[in-house]
């Protein structure tokens, strides 16, 4: 790891076959998302069972068609790369198709993509002389924004073109892609990184670009991302780029380029919520947090936090509760609804906490029965 | 011509903003940086989101951004319809709301920003950057589609061309356009600064006006320090500079509670029909939805009995949630109030029944 470190900055060939055939000019403005990509799978922390799998495949110089899926920021994209960097060298940028499933309109255009490129020859010798497999890679990214019909499209593509492409299908969500598909490629799941990975993976970076950071503070970091190694180096550019050279990045940019509501607010939301307290109250801490501008999602994330851990709380009210957490934080990604959605279940928790499940169980029975009739007076 | 005090004595370069100056300090560092981000603007309305964009400009590219030209452009959609927008351009920037095309949003953002990225540098100046920058206004108002297709141009374009996104709320925007940008939080200023900030204008208007009032107007604009400047000259205009004068209401926010006195007062067909005429005037005179349905319910929630509070924002809920699914804001809204109505209307019958 500490080699590809050095190479990465450095931008020099080194003897191993990972030779970066990236350009050099730019390596200074490359985010370093890009330039700390792992050049081998074995920079790849953590993924283990993909990555022993592709180190035989290396060896053997053959692929099976592959399925990743998993959180973003967890290797996906960088496990393949690195795997195509090391069976084809130099090579393989030409051997390689990247297409976002989503960002063409319809499969028709996908199609025509992947034909025409599995048309072309591929050689089985690269240029310095060396063997390479004859072969080549279609990568699909986000293959679960695909709709059912382009992926069974996709299928019979892939059958038609197994001589000469395999293919490597790249999602968040598994359950996405039809069976037919799933079924003909090995499959593999990323997991979140724990954070002593990225963390470590961070600290290495610091180092080499001069990232001045206190370790707690490069801890909060780490923790805020959620183990999505992508959002963790994004993160920390943005806060060295803040900073400027020579300065100790500070917790407030850590929370703010991550976003974070600090807990002292959701704490006192939580409290509200709990207590029968008045609505104006209410009114006037939902004002206030909007003035704030913290965003309201995350709210909603750290409260589903408390409600998991409160142990005080009935498991069936925990549930109703959960439901309209999930109902307010849904409604408030359609609109513009932060407000009236929020509000809605600081007043709902509050019933449930505060009113007996029985007259609860009355009053819904009363409202199903009532009709939207104005008795006109 | 005299400018009003807002636009006279707005800040125009990052080291002379009054408050978030270390946020200030680090968006030149930023800049200076060279290797400039696409970012993401957030904050309530009010606050200084607008001036700190074109604070950055201006740190970007130097006083040539200051010469704005307002322009219509002219987008086809697929479908062969023509719709024009308008835009404010400089020779390094364009800004444009595109919500003003509504469910057209996302061929203008598609085509405008294909455009400017294809469209070379003209003036080449020394120190000249390689990208222009795209203001996009009220991207929480982008409909989802929108958003996906803003996604992918900003990665094909991004060698010269960035995007400043400005909203009012992050909620509505997707995870990976927040992921693709740096989020840039402008909360409201807190009393103590906008009390700061007007008394500094004051002086150099030589307007003497106590500190009582400065404290009172601050108080009284909910954070929205832009409303404090414009209560602050009106005073100043009516020569009425008295510590315990009245400070004036937005029209709409009394108008607002007209209409809720309205609804709990009577439910009947006629008064629905007066509610509409008044939900109507609000939507012509630009107000947002959001704060139609927001004053309307904060409004009839402080009328209604305790124990009615939660169904009726259930339902507020469900209607503002359909009317952004909807474009016919007006409809949900008369849906809500009808149903309010109703639900008001039962538990005044439930109450009298009890006697
Ligand atoms: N398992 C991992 N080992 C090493 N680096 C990783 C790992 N996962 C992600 N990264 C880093 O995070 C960034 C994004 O990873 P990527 O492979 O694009 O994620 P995704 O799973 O979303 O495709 C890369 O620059 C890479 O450096
Ligand atoms: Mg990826």
């Amino acid at each position: 790891m500490q080699a590809f470190l050095k190479m990465g900055k450095l931008g020099e060939p080194s003897a191993s076959p990972s030779t970066s055939g990236a350009p050099k000019k730019k390596t200074k403005n490359l985010p370093w998302v890009e330039k700390y990509r792992p050049k081998t799978v074995e920079d790849v922390v953590e993924q283990r069972e993909a990555v022993s799998v592709l180190q035989q495949c290396i060896l053997g110089a053959d692929l099976p068609n592959l399925l990743f899926y998993g959180p973003p920021g967890t290797g996906k994209t960088s496990t393949i790369l690195a795997a195509a960097r090391q069976l084809f060298g130099d090579l393989y940028k030409e051997r390689i198709l990247e297409l976002n499933a989503s960002d063409e309109r319809g499969i028709q255009v996908i199609r025509e993509k992947i034909k025409t490129f599995s048309q072309l020859t591929a050689n089985s010798s690269r240029a310095d002389g060396k063997l390479c497999p004859a072969l080549k890679i279609v990568i699909l990214d986000e293959a679960d924004a695909m709709t059912h019909a382009a992926q069974a499209a996709l299928r019979r593509t892939m059958e038609k073109e197994t001589k000469t492409t395999r293919f490597c299908l790249l999602c968040n969500y598994v359950s996405r892609i039809i069976e037919p598909l799933t079924s003909r490629c090995t499959k593999f799941r990323f997991k979140p990184l724990n954070q002593s990975f990225v963390l470590e993976r961070l600290q290495e970076i610091c180092q080499v670009e001069d990232v001045l950071i206190n370790d707690d503070i490069l801890n909060v970091l780490v923790k805020e991302s959620g183990g999505d190694m992508r959002r963790a180096i994004t993160a920390l550019q943005s806060c060295a780029n803040l900073k400027g050279k020579g300065s100790h990045i500070t917790l407030e940019n850590v929370y703010e380029v991550l976003t974070v509501v600090p807990s002292k607010w959701v704490n006192s939301f939580w409290d509200l919520c709990k207590k029968p307290s008045d609505i104006k109250e209410i009114i006037q801490f939902i004002d206030d947090l909007e003035q704030q501008a913290y965003p309201i999602q995350k709210v909603y994330e750290h409260l589903n936090d408390f409600l998991m851990d409160s142990e005080n709380i009935d498991d069936r009210l925990k549930s109703e509760i959960g439901e309209k957490l999930a109902e307010s934080s849904f409604r408030s990604s359609c609109g513009r609804g932060d407000f009236t959605n929020l509000l809605d279940f600081a007043v709902h928790t509050q019933e449930i906490l505060t009113e007996p499940l029985e007259r609860r169980r009355m009053q819904a029975l009363e409202n199903a029965k009532f009709t939207t009739i104005l008795g006109l007076s | 011509m005299s400018l009003l005090w807002v636009d006279k004595y707005r800040p125009k370069d990052l080291s002379t903003l009054d408050y978030h100056t270390q946020q200030a300090q680090e968006l030149k560092n930023l800049v200076e940086h060279g290797d400039f981000p696409h970012l993401l603007v957030y904050g309530p309305s009010g606050a200084g989101k607008k001036t700190r964009i074109m604070c950055i400009l201006k740190e970007l590219f130097g006083t040539g951004v200051e010469r704005l030209k307002s322009e219509n452009i002219t987008v086809t959609t697929p479908s062969n319809k023509k719709v024009e927008i308008m835009t404010i351009n400089s020779n390094y920037h364009i800004e444009i709301n595109p919500s003003d095309a509504g469910i057209y949003d996302r061929v203008v953002v598609m085509d405008l920003i294909k455009k400017i990225a294809q469209s070379q540098q003209i003036a080449i100046t020394n120190n000249q950057r390689e990208f222009k920058v795209v203001v996009l206004t009220e991207v929480d108002n982008l409909t989802k589609d929108a958003q996906h297709a803003l996604r992918r141009t900003m990665e094909k374009y991004s060698r010269n061309c960035r995007l400043i996104l400005c909203a009012t709320s992050l909620s509505p925007i997707i995870p990976a356009i927040q992921s693709r940008c740096l989020p840039i939080r402008v909360p409201a200023p807190t009393i103590e600064e906008i009390s700061t900030i007007i008394s500094k204008i004051c002086k150099k208007e030589d307007t003497a006006i106590p500190a009582t009032l400065i404290e009172k107007i601050s108080k009284s604009v909910n954070g929205n320090l832009r409303r404090a400047i414009l209560i602050c000259e009106a005073c100043k205009v009516e020569n009425n500079l008295q510590p315990n004068r009245e400070l004036p209401e937005p029209d709409w926010k009394v108008f607002i509670k007209q209409t809720a006195t309205i609804i709990t007062h009577r439910q009947s067909i006629e008064n629905i029909m007066v509610v509409r005429e008044h939900l109507y005037e609000l939507l012509a005179s630009g107000i947002p939805p959001e704060i139609i349905f927001k004053e309307l319910i904060t409004a009839l929630v402080l009328k209604c009995d305790k124990q009615i509070i939660p169904q009726v924002l259930q339902e507020a809920s469900t209607y503002e949630y359909r009317m952004w699914q909807g474009n016919k804001h007006i409809v949900h809204m008369e849906a809500f109030v009808v149903k309010f109505m109703c639900l008001y209307q039962r538990h005044l019958k439930d109450l009298l029944k009890d006697f």
